[in-house]
């Protein structure tokens, strides 16, 4: 056989070939050609006969009717779960602006706490307890008193928005501070922002136990401080107990300092 | 993740401690901490900060001084600058915005809204 005949033998095989596929697919077209006729024909034969007969008729009615009430059903289940996972979402949502606002609150508190108990140098204290008022209340005017215990007076420690000689020493008992402090009780008046009077907004008093240390007076607000919030309430609370713990911490440590100092110097002296 | 370096320029320890308390809520966040203005003016230009947030009342140099030189820097000219003071008068706020301040918060502030607006303008 020759070259030619090879070749033209190889391509009658894949023509061949090609040729068998088609006659497959054709075959299998015709198959589903014949199925599909075979299902329009019962098809036709059912709704026909449905047509014709009332019974089946009425139950191919039915069948739908149990269907799309399952499905009404189906529906109904799906909007009353939507609407209860909208609900806890809104829940949730609203317990994360309240954790967000715990949170925030409890990062002032500590904050403050902190920074009262960070030193033992009374200015520092002091400064410290008018930076949080300031800064974290909002005050604009303020004075801490300290009981002086010989006089047993209210006297100015500390001052900011007035010079600390403006404000006056008070008498336990005497006047809104001097009251405050004798029944260990905070006094308020309505805060109004940016509105100075010799009458303090809120009165602190500083205790530790039962014992009397002085207190924090708020005369002004900042002009954008419009009210006190209940985080105000809290840090109120906080500084009557933590500033009177700590300036008594700091005047106690000042006493034993300075106690050292002339103990130091006697005995260099009897020493020497 | 993108680490965001933020300057927080207050002489009241108890601010900065807020401050850096409220941010470090953001994961990605670094901060460093100047006492006053001129502290704060030292480390914004001789380290990359990718926002800074001052206050107005300080010792040594104002937040206002520190905003207008840090405006005139050009490597510094499009960082952002979160002004926090106690001072809460419109022309303040239009005096700080002018020289070239972002936001202008007052305080006292929630640590709420400070995250808020620095997530903003870090867009993160």
């Amino acid at each position: 056989m020759s070259q030619r005949d090879g070749e033209l033998f190889e391509r009658a095989s894949e023509f061949l070939a090609m040729f068998r596929r088609g006659a497959e697919f054709t075959r299998e077209l015709v198959e589903e050609n014949a199925r599909l006729r075979r299902s329009k024909l019962e098809l036709e034969t059912r709704q026909s006969d449905a047509a014709q007969d009332p019974k089946e008729w009425e139950r191919l009615r039915e069948e739908l009717v149990d269907r799309i009430q399952g499905l009404e059903s189906e529906r109904q289940d799906a909007l009353e779960r939507l609407g209860t996972l909208e609900q806890e979402n809104r829940s949730f949502a609203e317990r994360f602006l309240q954790i967000e606002e715990e949170n925030n609150n409890l990062a002032n508190l500590y904050v403050a706490s902190f920074q009262l108990h960070s030193t033992l140098d009374l200015q520092e204290v002091l400064r410290i307890v008018v930076e949080i008022v300031i800064n974290l209340v909002g005050a604009e005017v303020l004075c801490v008193y300290g009981i002086d215990e010989r006089s047993g007076r209210l006297e100015p420690l500390a001052a900011e928005g007035r010079e600390r000689t403006a404000f006056r020493d008070t008498a336990l008992g005497s006047g809104v501070i001097g009251e405050a402090v004798a029944q260990g009780e905070i006094r308020y008046r309505e805060a109004q922002s940016g509105a100075q009077s010799d009458e303090p907004l809120v009165c602190i008093p500083l205790q530790v136990g039962e014992k009397a240390i002085g207190a924090i007076a708020l005369f002004g607000l900042l002009m954008q401080k419009e009210r006190f919030t209940a985080l105000d309430h809290e840090l109120f609370t906080l500084l009557g107990g933590h500033a009177a713990t700590a300036l008594l911490a700091a005047q106690l440590h000042g006493q034993s300092e300075r106690k050292l100092n002339t103990m130091q110097g006697l005995i260099q002296l009897l020493t020497q | 993740m993108q680490r965001h370096r933020i300057l927080i320029v207050e002489d009241s320890p108890t601010m900065r401690q807020l401050l850096v308390f409220a941010l470090k809520r953001i994961p990605s966040v670094e901060i460093v901490e100047a006492r006053d203005g001129m502290d704060g003016l030292r480390k914004v230009t001789s380290d990359h900060f990718d926002l800074a947030m001052v206050d107005i009342n300080m010792p040594v140099m104002d937040g206002l001084k520190l905003i207008h030189l840090i405006r005139d820097e050009e490597s510094l000219a499009t960082m952002p600058i979160v002004v926090i003071t106690t001072e809460g008068g419109e022309e303040d706020r239009a005096r700080a915005l002018a020289l070239g301040a972002d936001e202008y918060l007052t305080k006292p502030v929630q640590a709420g809204s400070v995250l808020a607006v620095v997530k903003g303008l870090l867009k993160i």
